[in-house]
């Protein structure tokens, strides 16, 4: 029989622990997992980019579902351990579940501290520990417009910049003098409260709370001078403290924490105990880095690995807030015997500080320009001497010893066992030895083996260099590919981050996100103008001079200059009085020539820039309106002869093409989208190599997706069968919005269902009929805005007039 | 000869209008911060109308093939070679003057400028 395993605390220690046990020896075990949470194992950090929208609870997941039944451990989640009976050697839940144990893992975690005050019992008053707090926070954002964030530390400003993301008015109320103050010294506190305030938050320090005031609700906060602040939400950031309430009723010794040995043993030698609710030789910590290592010492402990032993954990601390550099380690409030080596930028806003004794660091902290953080940490933990490096050491590594600066080379000359990823102890060695034992290419693939930057995520940069120095040209950058040179964020970063913190402008986005370039490049400014446009539909104001010439004039640019002219034929229906407008446009402008197009459309070619407004009049006036051949946008919709005229037609497909156009015709889409309807499986209007293909057959309609004709031709995936025209029009709309919220910039929906997988869109678009209605909703609204013939704007509206005449002609 | 040909609020921010020529066809470029720039709207590769590109910083994307043409000296930017010619500009007040080119000095003839078909 396997020895039994009961572990308290589905948390980040207590998991990390379980994956250290199943690395070593997966058999030894039989494991089973109580958490209080209702809910998988995540990754606690990211909360913050939650909260500030950046990120989404699935993306934080650590262990799925699947994960616990793939490794054969009972996970009783939403389920707490009310008792644990040493002597029957036992765990009581709260519903009742008894559970004998031979091992037992406390990882209980710690609780916020909440200060004695009247009022922290009003709704309203949350604190910020786990998805449920977040989700409160979320929801008040939702309702109300202030909140108060008490507690000016880590957490405290993480929750108060994820509010102000939200829209809430923040103001921080911070006891001491400075911001952050057990991790930043005075100055660095000072600038990082000036940022913060120039962001729009509140900041007021020396702040003592003296009561929080309401009756039943939350209404303010009231300080000990007589300051009254208005809130509907208050953020109790002030602290944590130990969990020890089992580890109590237990009897087992404790102090602040659990007290453990150097085994993570506790005063019973079948009971051990990880993370943030143990006291280890005097000191308890809050953050993951200790926790991780102490995981370690004990999987290796009780797979009986000798001699183990965990020696306390030297810390670091780096503030997880876009755009805001900072980064703290060791002691920095020097004294006697104790160098301060300073260095400053004003207007690049950079503050380094490194503290040295006896020529080894003793802290640093670094503010406004943090990559060489990791480097000082070492030199630190190292206790390396740095007498030689003393003169250059405050410009970081890459100066180090005079060489020059190059990202690169100074990864390069780290040694093997220099910590890349602080949270989880990956050294450099680590990494390229799983690089190149396993063959492994991508940031992505480097997560998974190894765990380096899965956690906080702020080493990605350099684990990709090391990436590119051990591939060589064989690598090349994939998941944070920058959108182009301007800026080293991605598209998919960007979208995110437009939507997270609302903005709702070009040059705003240039600007909060740091681009290099004044005013972008036309490879991102087009893509930004549509990020903005589908994050803000009916709210953003198309910028025109973002615009390719195409989009800009509405029509297609030829080789010579002239431009052509396609105007919208539902389904590829037309009629006599069309044709005879068309024909007397083409004699009115002695337009050279006329081709029907691949999408069942006729096609102006050759004309005159200065001619479009009327030929755009002319057309209109007899009922056409702009096709949207030169556009990212819905092209055409072309169709068979269907049952109106076909003898094998089962639907409708004249009927049901015309339909779709009328639903779709003026989106703007990632890239172009065309759509097909074919009346039975003969396919005649070639609807499986289309953006949107539809194919009746006797019990309805087939639909597909993600085809392409051109350069690169693929034939569609199936979709799913639906009975009604109804729920075509459905199925498609929520596709279309899929595709324009999650497709990058110029990325076709083929490239991008093979990037996504069918499997993602059925999720969206089939499964979940809320998820389906939610996205057809969207696309709705976003059509109300966009329906407008940009051709009739132009033609009788006069609008861009200067875009069609000249400045002035010189005769 | 300098002759005046509008004011800047005739060119949107980060765009351009056409002065047509006996010469052929003058882009005029208007940058984000308000700078005049003028060149003959013909592309160095294939005679793309560089009035129609995406302007950003002091320079122009052309519409054909995406090459950059640095707005001041004409040159080609980045890997391709090539010089789209400059018209000498200024500005007084809002007022825009261009030294507009004498037809009978050009060493190439406006049958040329013709072929590139540029329009307003
Ligand atoms: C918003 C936020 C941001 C943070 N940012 C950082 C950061 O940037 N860097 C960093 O290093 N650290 C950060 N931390 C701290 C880090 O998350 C913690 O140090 C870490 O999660 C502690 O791990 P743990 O397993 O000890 O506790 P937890 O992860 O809290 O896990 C304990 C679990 O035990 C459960 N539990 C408690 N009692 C019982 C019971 N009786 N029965 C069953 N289950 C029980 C709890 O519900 C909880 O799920 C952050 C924390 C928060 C909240
Ligand atoms: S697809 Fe079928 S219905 Fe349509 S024209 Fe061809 S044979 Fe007829
Ligand atoms: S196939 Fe090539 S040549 Fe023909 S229209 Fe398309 S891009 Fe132009
Ligand atoms: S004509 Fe200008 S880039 Fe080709």
């Amino acid at each position: 029989m396997k020895e039994k395993l009961v572990v308290i605390g589905n948390g980040m220690a207590g998991m990390r622990t379980v994956e250290e046990i199943l690395k070593h020896d997966a058999e030894r075990f039989d494991i089973t997992v109580f958490g209080a949470e209702p809910r998988e194992n995540y990754n606690r950090i990211m909360l913050s980019p939650v909260l500030s929208g950046e990120k989404s609870y699935e993306d934080i997941i650590i262990n799925t579902r699947e994960w616990y039944i793939e490794n054969d451990i009972t996970l009783f989640a939403g389920d707490p351990v009310t008792v644990i009976d040493r002597d029957a050697k036992t765990v009581t839940s709260a519903r009742g579940e008894t559970f004998a144990y031979d091992k037992l893992l406390l990882a209980t975690g710690s609780d916020p501290f909440i200060i004695p005050v009247p009022g922290t019992d009003l709704e309203g008053v949350v604190t910020f520990r786990d998805l449920d707090d977040v989700n409160r926070m979320l929801d008040a954002a939702k309702k109300g417009r202030n909140a108060v964030v008490i507690g000016g530390g880590l957490l405290g400003l993480e929750a108060a910049v994820g509010l102000k993301a939200n829209g809430m008015d923040v103001t921080v109320v911070h006891l001491m003098d400075t911001l952050m103050e057990r991790q930043l010294d005075e100055a660095a506190g000072y600038l990082l409260a000036s940022e913060l305030k120039n962001r729009g938050l509140d900041v007021r320090t020396k702040a003592n709370t003296k009561a929080i005031l309401g009756s039943e609700k939350v209404t303010g906060l009231e300080l000990d001078d007589g300051t009254v602040i208005d809130a509907d939400l208050v953020v109790m950031a002030v602290g944590i403290k130990p969990n020890v309430t089992l580890a109590r009723q237990a009897e087992l010794d404790i102090a602040r924490g659990v007290l453990v040995d150097d085994q993570m043993q506790t005063s019973d030698s079948d009971i051990f105990a990880v993370g943030e609710c143990v006291e280890h030789r005097g000191a308890t910590y809050g953050l993951v880095a200790p926790l991780y290592e102490m995981g370690k010492v004990l999987a290796e402990h009780l797979v009986g690995g000798n001699g183990v032993a965990y020696q306390g954990s030297v810390t670091s601390t780096k503030l997880k807030v876009t755009g805001v550099d900072v980064f703290s380690a060791g002691d920095f409030s020097g004294g006697e015997g104790a160098d301060d080596i300073v260095f400053r930028d004003a207007s690049r806003g950079v503050y380094k500080r490194i503290v040295v004794r006896d020529n080894k660091i003793e802290g640093a902290v670094l503010y406004g320009d943090a990559k060489d953080g990791a480097w000082y940490f070492q030199l630190m933990k190292d206790d390396t001497d740095i007498s030689e490096l003393r003169d250059t050491i405050v410009f970081g590594q890459a100066y180090a010893g005079g060489v020059q600066a190059d990202p690169s080379a100074a990864v390069a000359a780290l040694a093997d066992d220099a910590e890349i990823c602080g949270c989880n102890g990956i050294s450099k060695g680590d990494i390229v030895t799983a690089i190149t034992e396993n063959g492994l290419s991508t940031l992505e693939e480097v997560k998974a083996h190894t765990k380096a930057s899965a956690s906080c995520g702020g080493c990605s940069g350099l684990v990709e260099q090391v990436l590119a120095l051990t591939l060589g040209d064989e690598y090349e950058v994939q998941t944070v590919k920058p959108m182009c040179g301007c800026t080293s964020h991605s598209h998919d970063d960007v979208r995110r981050l437009i939507v997270a913190k609302d903005m709702k402008s070009i040059p705003e986005v240039l600007q909060e996100l740091e681009w290099s370039t004044p005013d972008g490049c036309p490879s991102c400014r087009p893509a930004l103008n549509y990020y903005l446009l589908c994050a803000h539909p009916g709210e953003y104001v198309d910028d025109s001079q973002s615009r390719f010439i195409n989009e800009r004039a509405h029509a297609n640019i030829q080789k010579d200059g002239t431009f052509s002219v396609v105007p919208r034929m539902w389904g590829g229906m037309t009629s006599a009085d069309e044709l005879r407008a068309i024909a007397d446009v083409v004699d009115k402008y002695d337009i050279p020539a006329v081709k029907v197009t691949g999408g069942q459309r006729l096609d102006l070619f050759g004309v005159e820039k200065k001619d479009l407004p009327g030929v755009w009049a002319d057309l209109n006036a007899a009922g056409m309106v702009s096709g949207h051949a030169y556009g990212k946008s819905l092209r055409t919709v072309k169709t068979c002869a269907g049952s109106q005229w076909c003898r094998f037609g089962t639907q409708d497909a004249i009927e049901m093409g015309i339909a779709l156009e009328q639903m779709a015709w003026g989106s703007w889409t990632p890239h172009k989208f065309k759509m097909a309807v074919s009346g039975c499986p003969r396919n005649c209007a070639e609807a499986t190599i289309k953006d949107f293909g539809v194919v009746a057959v006797d019990s309805g309609y087939e639909l597909h997706v993600g085809g392409n004709g051109g350069i690169e031709v693929r034939v569609t995936d199936y979709l799913c069968t639906v009975e009604t025209e109804e729920e075509v029009l459905e199925y498609c709309g929520a596709y279309m919005q899929l595709y324009r919220e999650e497709g990058r910039y110029l990325e076709r929906t083929a490239p991008w269902v093979e990037r996504v997988g069918l499997d993602h869109i059925k999720a969206h678009v089939v499964e979940d009929a809320e998820k389906r209605a939610g996205l057809y909703k969207r696309f709705i609204a976003s059509q109300e805005a966009l329906q407008e013939d940009p051709w009739a704007e132009r033609a009788r509206g006069g609008k861009d007039k200067h875009e069609f005449t000249p400045l002035k002609v010189v005769a | 000869m300098w002759m005046e040909i509008g004011t800047i609020n005739d060119i949107p921010k980060l765009g351009a209008r056409v002065v047509e020529s006996a010469a052929g066809d003058i882009a005029v470029f208007r940058t984000a911060d308000d700078e005049i720039f003028a060149l003959y709207d013909r592309c160095p590769h294939k005679g793309g109308a560089l009035s129609q590109g995406i302007v950003h910083g002091k320079a122009v994307a052309c519409p054909l093939h995406n090459w950059n043409i640095d707005l001041n000296t004409g040159d080609v930017l980045g890997p391709d070679n090539g010089c789209a010619r400059t018209v000498a500009v200024s500005l007084n007040g809002d007022v825009i003057r261009l030294q507009m080119p004498d037809v009978k000095t050009q060493d190439f003839k406006a049958q040329d400028l013709k072929a590139t078909g540029t329009n307003g």
